[in-house]
């Protein structure tokens, strides 16, 4: 509907910042109520109030793609200078940076620290790195949070990043002795010896793993035994997948994914969106064969989320902070949760365990929230969750509760897409889904939103978005 | 190669592995139901397949009886004379077992060879149609696959097995003295080839489930499920039989092909049999070995090598005819009455016949980090007991902390074990040098060393800091409990726990009990060791209890027999040939030249002249030269790092021939050393039942065989009377009695079997 003309008015937008929030046109096509709620807000008192101003993120690109010869800190470098021409903040008002990361290079084991000196923020602005898996960058916004909420700091840029077209390929554990004790040798006698002791076997190269430490499984091979204990069929796992690639596609023609900011690749052409969503037909996916479990499994690739790169980053501020500068923020960070579970039988479950917890906390009930925003990582996963959600048995068995929390309206569900179909960068999706579900309430004028995520180690997140009052 | 494959895989192949594994399946299933109409088996129809379920009533596990087959015979006749069906899955609603054998009490019920050689034959019929079967049959496997199982499974057109710990396929029948008698001896070397197929029915080891589809055994394999809409167990079986049905589909409709893709191993390997020579080659190589590790006591491996030469050589009619009959001869054999009766007993010393106890066993308390302190900890942490080691030097306790490690460890290489499980495991271990933490303690055993007043000490010790509740268990091999419980504040928790080194291998645990040890402690005893695998007896307390009190007076007559100037690798083969898993004299050197001698002492002291025979200044004068047997690197043999053939260690001969004693030609042949041995062993045994130390026989002859290693070819002492016959035994005994004395003369229940012929042991 307002396509192209929607993409240039908030490219505008972000040239006039602060103070930019000019509220989207509240005519979300296809969501259902849009009843603008009065609730109460989620404030809590002795509490300082944490806002997110805005958040970016470069295009989730298939790894391999256009991406493929930068280093991590150049994608991440290019989400924070993003952030800063999208929210103009003040480089030394920033008073911290945190990134997250899974597959890390080794060159830049601190990346938030390398991408920001090259972003150029002051020098005198610390940085760190943390990892949780998939809800890195998850763990990035929460630390931010309390770093706020305890008075440490006020302005905090939170992100996360992943390239997932170059990963550290290590020599043998035996060829890296070698080359140690070698470096140690003095003698010319010393170095032939542990020379001679050299095998052609030392040179076969050492992977990163793609399996669970713990359990030695790949994460598709689990997603596909839960979907068998959950008893999804492949062609619900399809018509999920499908779903996802033709909401994404929708919300990208229609310019809602308006987190996403060009990259000028050096040496290549500018980037200007997201290229792994692919709406295919029914018939097309159930051609393919199964990726994990041979040959009788539903797990294929096109029904799980690709490797991909990208990097995104959020603005977080005490309130009090953002108003004095002149911001009206997005949306308020609130009530989050982490949860973990058996690494092996629940490894995808994360999100059935974390969203009942995270509602208690906040004192809501599933029909409050106006916008969910689940982290896919498979149909299968996604479709399992709820199920799982939506099962006295398994939360009175499993979850120690008395009763099922539900499960989510798929109309309020992932409408713009979801890590299927718009990629999935492990380190950068958390900032994507909490700039979906405070974009989403802008624009759809509900006042709760929820992001839950699982991760590799059996983990989860789930956090509550409430939409800063217009 | 393949020869050295074969024979490499024989190599396992003892009789100390004999019967870790059931293939054969007591139960106790009344057969009075014949009114009711399949009880043990069911079909339903999905689409164009059928789904057959197995689920024996009342029982944990699946076994093919009569019943079973002809309620099988009528389902399939069904099957195949419908047309709506084309195709089928044989599916077992059990959790835990697809088919666990068949069923041991028909066997035995049979009184000729001709009997079971029906039995053999029925099956054989009923399997052949099964795998001449136009409709594909798919065998969805859920757990154990034993014995008749594996045959029946390997007659089906297609296998899927769930990767399940607890799916295991096997051929036992030979640990039960018998073969596989339903045609396996002819399908299995055509499935998985000559070698392999030799390996699974002559050493009977279980194949888990992902090293049975490398070996072409199964098909396709399902990964057991976590919850979700159902417990796991029950969703996986529904999970199993939603994938064979499609595979059964697909096979019906020539989608899917059953014959499977050889690798190039197996197609040289399947070359290489083609070769008549090589094929005599393997057999004699495989037949050597097998004549050389049973010593011609065991018929049933050669049988098995002979019948499965027999189908390849002159074709499956001759084949098929020769295992039924060869089946039927060897369940008549006095070995296989034997192996099944050590199997029952088995079953039931690995029950907890004293009940639940009051309150579980969480926290273990482990008192010297010893061989056996360490044995002990290494078989509780990897069933998630949290356990304390506790020792005195951090040196002692280090050793003891890097021995569990190792045994964890070596599960690792053997993949049985991931590292993280080994971590986990690990980490349930916590070692230390006081007693922080006792206050938590449900259970202490102590393993320090075998001196009454230590014993007393750690006691005391142990007391002060543990709570009320809290079990006080000794290891000790001959230190009667009551008198180590004479200090205790609390007789009613002391409880005798005796375990067998190396105890990550020795499968016994005796355990003790004093008339003031209470019945909740036995309990809380026997729960611990059966979670810790162990097979247990229950025994009376009294100086060496059951197992020590046998071994000692054999010991003795080993000293006497050494000191008539028989030599240890003499007296070594004479032993193993007769059954015994370690020869006599290595046995000495492996419990430890020390402790035979404490032990000697302090029960020659009680028993007199009953524990006569050699003389202890043997013992004391290898002592004072440091030959304190294996562990000391010298004993009657030297020991060396490394070293596989052990030289016998020449100093002892002049011990020896300074305590030279005249030996007497009419009771010195080969055959009389080895009955003095034997009938002082049994004699002892007996005794001990006659006392009331044991409370059965059963529990003698399952303490005997796993605890001391007595020829499991025979049963064990009781069983060892009863088929070789009291009379007889009586006889030797009073020969020997005339010659050397009292140690001979028969014990009273004995003499009672021998004078009348109906008493038997077992009824």
């Amino acid at each position: 509907m307002d396509g192209p003309q929607g993409r240039m008015e908030r490219e505008g937008e972000s040239h006039s910042m602060p103070g930019f929030a000019k509220p989207l046109l509240p005519t979300a096509p296809g969501v259902g109520t849009v009843q603008a709620k009065s609730k109460r807000t989620l404030a809590k008192p002795n509490l300082r109030n944490i806002v997110v101003v805005d958040g970016v993120r470069t295009p989730f690109l298939l790894s391999g793609t256009s991406y493929k010869d930068l280093m991590p800190h150049d994608l991440a470098r290019a989400a924070l200078s993003g952030l800063l021409h999208r929210t103009s903040v003040p480089k030394d008002v920033v008073d911290y940076i945190i990134f997250g990361t899974v597959i890390q290079e080794v060159k830049t084991s601190n990346v938030a620290r390398e991408a920001a000196l090259g972003a150029g923020f002051s020098d005198r602005t610390p940085a760190h790195t943390v990892t949780m898996a998939c809800i890195s960058s998850n763990q990035a916004m929460t630390t931010a949070v309390n770093l706020i909420a305890s008075g440490q700091c006020d302005v905090v840029v939170a992100g996360g990043v992943e390239l997932m077209s170059d990963v550290p390929i290590r020599h043998s554990r035996k060829m890296r002795k070698m080359m140690l004790d070698l470096n140690k040798a003095k003698t010319l006698g010393q170095r032939l010896s542990l020379i001679s002791k050299f095998r052609l076997n030392f040179l076969s190269p050492e992977l990163p793993a793609v399996a669970e430490f713990s359990t030695n499984e790949t994460m598709g091979h689990s997603a596909d035994r839960l979907a068998a204990a959950f008893a999804i069929s492949r062609l619900e796992q399809d018509e999920y997948a499908l779903r996802s690639h033709s909401l994404a596609k929708k919300a990208q023609d229609e310019g809602l994914l308006s987190d996403v900011v060009p990259f000028k690749v050096p040496g290549k052409d500018t980037v200007t969106q997201d290229n792994g969503i692919r709406p295919s037909s029914l018939e097309q996916m159930a051609k393919l064969k199964p990726a994990f479990i041979k040959p009788y499994g539903t797990v294929t690739a096109a029904n799980s989320s690709f490797l991909t790169d990208g990097a995104s980053a959020v603005l977080i501020l005490a309130e009090e902070k953002a108003l004095a500068m002149g911001y009206k923020p997005k949306a308020y960070l609130r009530d989050f949760v982490y949860v973990s579970q058996d690494p092996k039988d629940q490894l995808l479950l994360g999100p059935t365990y974390a969203t009942p917890k995270v509602l208690e906390k906040a004192g809501l009930t599933m029909n409050d929230i106006d916008a969910f925003e689940f982290h896919e990582a498979f149909s299968g996963q996604i479709l399992a969750n709820l199920k799982a959600m939506d099962s006295d048995w398994f939360a009175q068995n499993y979850m120690g509760r008395k009763a099922k929390v539900g499960s989510p309206p798929l109309e309020k569900f992932n409408i713009w897409g979801g890590s299927l179909s718009l990629g999935h960068p492990f380190g950068a999706t958390g900032c994507r889904l909490v700039m979906a579900t405070a974009n989403r309430l802008q624009k759809e004028g509900g006042q709760y939103g929820l992001v839950a995520a699982c991760a590799a180690g059996g983990q989860g997140h789930a956090m509550i978005v409430e939409a800063y009052p217009k | 190669m393949v020869a050295s494959r074969a024979v490499g895989s024989l190599s396992r192949f003892t009789a100390s592995r004999m019967l870790r594994c059931p293939g054969y399946i007591c139960r106790n299933f009344t057969r009075s139901s014949a009114l009711l109409t399949r009880t043990h088996i069911n079909y339903g129809v999905k689409g164009d397949v059928a789904v057959i379920r197995i689920n024996s009533p009342n029982s944990k596990v699946n076994t093919l009886g009569q019943e079973v087959h002809s309620e099988f015979i009528e389902v399939m006749n069904e099957v195949w004379s419908s047309n709506q069906i084309r195709s089928a899955v044989l599916i077992s609603s059990k959790p835990g077992c697809f088919i666990a054998g068949a069923d041991l009490n028909m066997l035995t019920a049979c009184t000729t060879p001709q009997e079971v050689t029906q039995i053999s034959q029925e099956a054989q019929r009923m399997f052949e149609k099964v795998e001449k079967s136009t409709k594909p049959i798919v065998a969805a496997i859920n757990g154990s696959c034993l014995g008749g199982g594996l045959e029946l499974a390997i007659s089906c057109q297609y296998r899927i097995a769930t990767k399940d710990k607890k799916t295991v396929l096997g051929s036992p029948e030979v640990l039960l003295g018998i073969l596989p008698g339903a045609g396996g001896t002819q399908r299995l070397p055509k499935m998985v080839g000559v070698p392999a197929a030799f390996d699974m029915m002559l050493t009977g080891r279980g194949i888990r489930a992902d090293r049975a589809k490398k070996m072409g055994l199964v098909d396709q394999l399902v990964e057991p499920l976590g919850p979700g809409i159902k417990p796991p167990e029950e969703r996986t079986i529904e999970y199993l039989e939603e994938v064979a049905i499609t595979f059964a589909k697909g096979l019906a409709d020539k989608k899917i092909s059953p014959k499977r893709d050889k690798g190039l191993v197996e197609k040289l390997t399947s070359y290489a049999m083609s070769i008549p020579f090589v094929r005599q080659q393997i057999y004699k190589k495989v037949e050597e070995r097998v004549r050389k590790q049973t010593k011609g006591l065991y018929p049933a491996p050669l049988k098995i090598i002979d019948v499965v030469k027999t189908g390849i050589e002159q074709g499956s009619d001759a084949g098929y005819l020769s295992e039924s009959q060869k089946f039927g001869e060897l369940a008549m054999t006095k070995e296989s009455k034997a192996l099944m009766g050590l199997y029952r007993g088995q079953t039931l010393c690995k029950k907890n016949k004293f009940g639940a106890p009051q309150k579980e066993v969480k926290q273990l308390a482990i008192l010297g980090a010893g061989l056996m302190g360490a044995g002990i900890a290494q078989v509780s942490v990897d069933k998630g007991l949290q356990t304390i080691l506790k020792d005195a030097t951090l040196a002692a306790l280090g050793r003891g902390q890097q021995q569990v490690f190792r045994g964890l460890n070596d599960k690792v290489k053997k993949k049985a074990l991931t590292s993280f499980e080994r971590d986990a495991f690990f980490s349930n271990l916590t070692g230390q040098l006081d007693y922080q933490g006792f206050e938590k303690a449900d259970m202490v055993i102590e393993a320090v060393f075998e001196d009454l007043s230590l014993k007393h000490k750690v006691l005391k010790e142990v007391e002060a800091v543990i709570p009320d509740h809290c079990v006080f268990a000794s290891n000790t091999s001959a230190l009667p409990i009551n008198e180590i419980a004479a200090v205790s504040k609390r007789p009613e928790k002391v409880i005798g726990m005796h375990y067998f080194s190396p105890v990550d291998k020795m499968q016994l645990l005796e355990i003790i009990t004093t008339q003031k040890t209470s019945k909740d402690t036995t309990a809380s005893a026997v729960e611990v060791g059966l979670k810790q695998g162990k097979v247990i007896i229950v025994v009376k307390d009294g100086p060496g209890f059951y197992t020590t009190r046998c071994l000692a007076p054999m010991m003795s007559e080993v000293i006497r027999i050494l000191q008539e100037g028989v030599g240890p690798k003499k007296l070594d083969s004479l032993t193993t040939s007769f059954g015994f898993p370690v020869g006599a004299a290595t046995l000495v050197d492996e419990v430890g030249v020390d402790v035979a001698k404490h032990v000697a002492e302090n029960l020659g002291k009680v028993f007199g002249e009953r524990f006569a025979g050699g003389s202890l200044e043997v013992l004391k004068q290898m002592i004072a030269k440091g030959f304190l047997g294996r562990k000391s690197g010298k004993g009657f043999y030297i020991y060396q790092e490394g070293v596989k053939n052990k030289n016998l260690n020449s100093d002892i001969d002049s011990i020896l021939a300074s305590l030279k004693m005249p030996s007497q030609p009419d009771v010195s042949s080969d055959e009389d050393i080895q009955y003095r041995l034997v009938t002082r062993f049994v004699n002892e045994a007996v005794l001990c039942l006659q006392e009331g130390v044991l409370a059965s026989p059963t529990e003698g002859d399952i303490g005997a065989v796993f605890g001391l290693g007595f020829p499991p070819s025979l049963g064990g002492p009781f069983r060892f009377v009863d088929l070789y016959g009291a009379q007889k035994i009586v006889d030797r005994l009073r020969k020997y009695e005339a010659a050397y004395g009292k140690q001979f003369t028969p014990c009273q229940l004995l003499v009672d079997h021998a004078s009348s012929p109906n008493k038997k042991f077992y009824q």
